[in-house]
């Protein structure tokens, strides 16, 4: 009976955050377009299983990774030393990039497009090998951000700097990058940081910012998400100026 | 069958990429911290659930999102919907598609609105600005700037013009604002943008997108099709920093307008 009540504060949380879409998309079918939406009964089954996936996916990761994620990003941030804190920073915005759902889905996407529209073959190991080139540009990209956001908070420097910088690096990029990734590119910057990123990349941050004396959790500790969003934008630039070119 | 068979394969691929993060935490917990995994059998429980679980979402994804994404945008910009004949036009007309603008921009506010990262920035940022900020405050400002973000980005697409415009003009805003904001509200406004777009929303919006490209005549959906989740991360750090600087400037105006009552 417990289990029952658990199961279904779980799966309501899930359908919370698919409602608004519902009511969005049901206003339009029956008011504006007034059209019967094809394949309904396909789509219902879809989103039970986004629901449902959803549902298992953040228990699982509630279960055992965030607890000892966030305990071991404040004993790092705490007392461990620096070679190793640098190195679990990167290796956490690594790791986190390539499992997190978003950017599977649409890295697979932009291959198929890139694959319809002519750029690579379009067969299936080329368009495999494509989107695990996106994932992996983006990977490292978020890495090296979280690393770097790291470095940040213990000199202190100030967020504005870094991402002015960034962005002069992103338009500069722009003008030498081919036309056909730039899209893309600028879409990985806010594809990379949802579910998983966002609570382990979080701790990590305030970890730090409350460890070191004179630095605010709250006001260093955020930050780090935002450099994140910036990096991949660059690297999925790089990465098309060596494929298309 | 076949979706078993599909759903097989989804599931070992997951398997893999789960297994960096697994790694990571097991090999730094044991080699490094040199201590324990603490409740072994729950993590790996949680660990079989979060493989089955992303398997799940991505095959209820390529059933259900991507399509309605796709279907929604044919819909919206048919040539019978919105000319009433079913001559297609050489050149797409960017204001006949008034209910294309709308819907992105009532999606992109829905699922903001709702969005549980969100709420949890807002929380804090009204901690930090002790009060000056209001949670529903930010939470309804983000969900503007996602919505006219993404409006904007549909307008974009319709009109083809170049992505790079755009987003330098909303980067020349960014700076702009920065240099005039209150310090402690930058680096919530620059992560605000980052959590805005969830698991659910980043594939909808990017299916409406590629749609709406493949179907508006004169576009193609690998030059035109993607940018739309680039607006929807950059809008909301202009329209936070836009409001935070309003909200400082009511304070100061009423503790002014309460100090002359006061003189008098």
């Amino acid at each position: 009976m417990k289990i029952f009540t658990f199961i279904v504060q779980k799966v309501k949380t899930a359908l919370m955050d698919l409602l608004p879409i519902i009511v969005v998309i049901t206003f339009f079918q029956l008011v504006v377009i007034r059209q019967p939406l094809p394949e309904l009964g396909e789509v219902i089954f879809g989103a039970l299983l986004v629901v449902a996936g959803l549902v298992l996916f953040v228990q699982g990761l509630e279960m055992g990774l965030f607890p000892i994620g966030e305990a071991m990003a404040y004993a790092l941030a705490r007392k461990g030393s620096l070679l190793w804190l640098l190195i679990f920073a990167f290796a956490l915005g690594f790791s986190t990039t390539i499992a997190e759902p978003a950017l599977i889905a649409v890295a697979a996407e932009a291959a198929d497009i890139a694959g319809k529209g002519g750029l690579i073959d379009s067969d299936k190991k080329t368009l495999t090998t494509y989107a695990l080139g996106l994932r992996i540009s983006v990977a490292v990209s978020v890495g090296l951000a979280i690393l770097v956001g790291v470095i940040r908070i213990l000199k202190g420097w100030p967020i504005h700097f870094l991402i002015i910088g960034g962005y002069v690096v992103v338009m500069l990029m722009t003008i030498i990058a081919p036309e056909e990734i730039i899209g893309i590119a600028y879409d990985a910057g806010g594809v990379t940081t949802s579910t998983i990123t966002v609570p382990l990349v979080a701790a990590l941050g305030v970890g730090l910012a409350s460890s070191i004396q004179g630095r605010s959790p709250l006001l260093d500790g955020f930050g780090l998400i935002a450099f994140a969003s910036l990096l991949p934008m660059i690297f999925v630039m790089g990465y098309g100026l060596l494929i298309f070119n | 069958m076949e979706f078993l068979m599909d759903f097989g394969k989804i599931l070992v691929a997951t398997g893999r990429d789960v297994l960096p993060i697994i790694l990571l935490i097991g090999g730094f917990q044991l080699l490094v911290l040199r201590q324990p995994i603490p409740h072994l059998k729950r993590v790996l429980v949680g660990s079989v659930y979060v493989v089955i679980g992303l398997a799940l979402f991505l095959a209820g994804l390529e059933k259900a999102l991507f399509p309605l994404g796709k279907i929604m945008a044919a819909q919206l910009s048919d040539p019978v919907f919105i000319y009433g004949t079913t001559d297609q036009p050489v050149l797409a007309d960017w204001s006949a598609y008034g209910w294309v603008y709308l819907f992105a921009a009532m999606i992109g506010f829905a699922t903001t609105i709702a969005e549980p990262s969100l709420i949890a920035v807002a929380y804090k940022a009204s901690e930090v600005s002790m009060g000056t900020i209001s949670q529903w405050g930010l939470r309804i400002t983000v969900a503007i700037g996602v919505a006219v973000g993404i409006s904007l980005g549909t307008f974009r697409i319709v009109t083809g013009t170049p992505l790079y415009l755009y987003i330098l003009v909303g980067y020349v805003m960014v700076i702009l604002l920065t240099l005039v904001s209150p310090k402690n509200i930058i680096a919530l406004a620059y992560d605000s943008g980052g959590v805005t777009t969830s698991t659910v929303t980043v594939p909808l919006v990017a299916a409406l997108g590629l749609g709406l490209a493949s179907t508006v005549p004169g576009r193609n959906p690998a030059l035109d099709g993607f940018g739309l989740i680039a607006f929807a991360s950059l809008f909301p750090i202009i329209s936070v920093l836009g409001y935070a600087r309003l909200a400082v400037w009511m304070t100061h105006r009423k503790t002014r307008t309460a100090e002359k009552t006061y003189a008098v």
